[in-house]
């Protein structure tokens, strides 16, 4: 079913103008029911299980269930995604348990910098030098001679 | 109904799409449009952190020549490119490129992503010749803020508008005026003017009927959100559009579509039909077969697909990706108990990031079927076309080269100009530039930028837009609502109408054409002339159909106008193969009628275009033309 809201976890993030999964989901499948203040998959079928939502959730109320066409019944992949790395819990069918934890940065979120103080060379616009080169290429910028 | 509110958006560059391009190009954008003092407008039919093909993670760069290394070279790439693509491509524009993108690289580790570093020399790890590993979980958070960030510095200057779904171009004779979308998520429809346009909007997923019709309809391997709509934005605009045949058919592990690459570069892992047999080995007199592209090193992905789908058609299946060996003999290497273990260990935990990093469901189904990649083989097979010109395929708009570097009959003033003024295009939009991948997408987008800037530095006039076109539009937009309103209370199923078709059942229908039709999975992607000329009929019809598309609400509004742009990406893929008389990518798409190569007389890019007066399509053939011996 791909993704799904743990309807005892979901606040409908407090009645703000959207939810986090509404936010964020690429494929604008995430609605809010406000009437009951939970949030749902309205196209659950159309889901990717790109794990958007269940990353972003600040309750941890969405899980997801392996697609029902090929996917054996009992399996879990449950993320908690922090600021520098993220955990992954795998449950197996035969109730195996393995756990993994991946970096995800090395900078403080919301810190990229652009153009990461680095130098540009070139001035002319109508020149293939792009921002940046060649402090980021680290060598000049070649041609092929016609 | 609700009346749709009309927002004008007045810009110097609009950046249609979020992606890897579309980020790529507001970065380069701000520092140029910023000395310049011109205007810089991103318009997202999602959400930049998240969107586009990148939107999950990725578990490695594809494209990274590693020149200070001495590892690659531009020209190197382009001996790659040219030979995996079967001899058709735009070596400009891939030297482009290989020449730029070890500073987008380099740059995207600034930023904050990290990549796996061999613990004695300190070097990035190769997953290939090609390939660096990375922890790319968060790759398109780390990229869509420094897209966001450069554009943040710019003031009023610079502007992000997320959930507004770009539909149709806006044009002033010869010249993008702009374009028109809506928001996804209130009734406003967006008319954006711009003095120059840059199509950014990815690749074209659900043409093609998939594997999965139930709840896995959304596993595809490219993102189910890709749909088409760069392509469709440039047909409409009247672009010449090249190599719209050069689909590409991911063999990937069966239904989950985890990735491949690492297991077959960086485990050395075989693939063995179920026999037991190699088939690159059993198969390899087929090679002969397929001109000089059957010799070249590494053997093109189309070949390699080929190779296998012998196996598969004669019976030979299931093919298996033989991960115990290949993790074995990693441990073999290691005499020392304690070191093998550790290794080991570490071994597993780089299998299960390849697909925790980027495509979830895959870990799912191993962990459904009680696989563990050290224990048991997993399934591998091919999935239905995609139209991706960013990776093996190579669909998109045909664009002018760089001036230092294009052939004169590949350059026309600006760097990934399309042939329509002031309409750039990057990424899976634009054509002829295959392997890109994630980081060639993002440097061509920044090149793209840089050339769009110096467009509007060269043609300062405002554009006028066409108040007859704009009404068309705006009337196009409302359509589907108002249909559904006035029709609906006529049935007891909101789906079942005689007046109306909703979008999932038209997508239904585009997928099942082109399906048997045009080469799908299910026909073991063969058709023949006699084939695609049925198949344009009913797409004929199907397009004629598309005026009765009916929405309940704005988010089905967005998918009936994904399906109209998916349905001008599988009228140019038919036209275009039914063009080119021969078979030059077997594994892509095999034609019955005229199963052989015909080199040299089809080495030849086929470009289409539409008239945006007539509707009329053209075709023709343009030499290729190569620069790198």
């Amino acid at each position: 079913m791909p993704s799904w809201v743990i309807l005892e976890k979901c606040d409908g993030c407090k009645g703000q103008d959207k939810t986090a999964c509404m936010y964020i989901c690429p494929n604008d499948l995430m609605v809010l029911d406000k009437e009951k203040m939970k949030a749902f998959n309205q196209e659950p079928d159309l889901c990717w299980e790109c794990y958007s939502c269940v990353k972003i959730c600040p309750q941890q109320a969405i899980d997801v269930r392996g697609y029902a066409d090929f996917v054996p019944m009992g399996a879990s992949a449950v993320a908690l995604r922090g600021t520098e790395d993220i955990m992954w819990t795998i449950g197996f069918r035969d109730g195996t348990i393995k756990r993994f934890k991946f970096p995800i940065r090395t900078t403080p979120e919301g810190k990229a910098v652009p153009h990461a103080g680095m130098n540009t060379a070139e001035s002319d616009l109508k020149k293939p030098g792009l921002s940046t080169e060649p402090d980021s290429l680290g060598f000049e910028l070649p041609t092929i001679k016609k | 109904m609700a009346q749709f509110e009309t927002v004008e958006v007045s810009t110097d560059l609009l950046i249609c799409g979020g992606g890897m391009a579309a980020c790529g190009a507001a970065v380069e954008a701000a520092y140029w449009a910023k000395k310049q003092g011109l205007k810089v407008t991103m318009v997202d039919k999602a959400t930049p952190d998240r969107s586009g093909a990148v939107a999950m993670g990725l578990s490695a760069i594809n494209t990274y020549m590693g020149v200070v290394e001495g590892e690659n070279t531009p020209e190197g790439f382009v001996k790659y490119v040219r030979g995996d693509l079967m001899g058709i491509t735009r070596e400009d524009l891939v030297y482009d490129i290989g020449r730029h993108v070890d500073g987008t690289v380099n740059l995207f580790e600034k930023w904050g992503l990290p990549f796996w570093r061999d613990h004695e020399t300190g070097k990035r790890v190769r997953g290939g010749k090609w390939q660096i590993m990375i922890n790319g979980e968060s790759y398109k958070v780390i990229v869509a803020e420094a897209a966001k960030n450069a554009l943040a510095e710019m003031g009023d200057k610079g502007e992000v508008i997320d959930r507004v779904f770009i539909l149709e171009p806006l044009l002033d004779g010869d010249r993008i005026a702009g374009a028109v979308g809506f928001s996804v998520r209130e009734n406003k429809i967006y008319v954006f003017k711009a003095k120059a346009v840059m199509a950014a909007m990815g690749g074209a997923v659900g043409v093609f009927r998939p594997r999965s019709v139930g709840e896995g309809l959304g596993r595809s391997w490219y993102p189910p959100f890709s749909s088409g709509s760069s392509a469709y934005f440039t047909i409409k605009a009247g672009a010449e559009m090249t190599c719209q045949e050069v689909r590409f058919i991911p063999v990937r592990f069966k239904d989950g579509y985890g990735p491949v690459g690492a297991w077959f570069l960086f485990f050395k892992a075989k693939a063995k039909n179920a026999l037991g047999e190699d088939y690159m080995v059993t198969n390899a007199a087929e090679l002969e077969k397929w001109g000089p592209y059957g010799k070249v090193k590494p053997v093109p992905a189309n070949l390699r697909n080929w190779l296998g789908m012998l196996d598969v058609n004669a019976g030979k299946g299931p093919i298996y990706m033989h991960t115990p060996e290949a993790m074995a003999a990693f441990g073999d290497a290691i005499p020392d108990e304690k070191a093998r273990k550790k290794r080991m260990k570490e071994l597993e935990a780089e299998a299960w990031e390849d697909y925790l990093d980027m495509t979830v469901s895959q870990a799912l189904l191993w962990a459904g079927e009680n696989i563990r990649p050290e224990d048991r083989p997993s399934e591998i097979a091919g999935a239905e076309p995609y139209f991706i010109g960013s990776h093996s395929g190579a669909s998109g708009a045909w664009c002018s080269g760089p001036e230092d570097l294009a052939p004169k009959e590949y350059f026309w003033g600006y760097n990934r100009m399309t042939t329509v003024k002031g309409l750039f295009a990057a990424g899976d939009a634009c054509g002829a530039s295959s392997h890109k991948f994630s980081s060639g997408s993002h440097t061509e987008g920044r090149i793209a930028a840089k050339a769009a800037v110096a467009f509007i530095v060269d043609n300062p006039s405002e554009p006028k837009i066409d108040k007859a076109q704009l009404d068309a539009i705006i009337e196009r937009i409302n359509r589907p609502m108002k249909l559904f309103e006035e029709n609906h209370a006529k049935s007891s199923d909101p789906n079942i109408n005689p007046a109306f078709m909703k979008p999932r059942q038209y997508m239904h229908r585009i997928q099942k054409i082109m399906d048997e039709y045009a080469g799908g999975y299910s026909c073991a992607y063969t058709t023949s002339a006699k084939l695609m000329e049925k198949g344009l009929e009913k797409l004929a019809m199907l397009k004629e159909d598309s005026e009765k598309l009916a929405a309940e609400n704005l988010h089905e509004l967005m998918r009936c106008f994904e399906n109209i742009h998916r349905t001008a990406q599988a009228e140019v893929h038919i036209r275009t193969m039914l063009f080119r008389e021969e078979t030059r990518w077997p594994g892509y798409y095999f034609r019955s009628d005229i199963p052989t190569i015909k080199d040299p007389e089809w080495r030849v890019f086929v470009n289409i275009a539409m008239d945006p007066k007539t509707g009329e399509y053209s075709l023709k053939k343009i030499p290729v033309i190569e620069l790198v011996k």
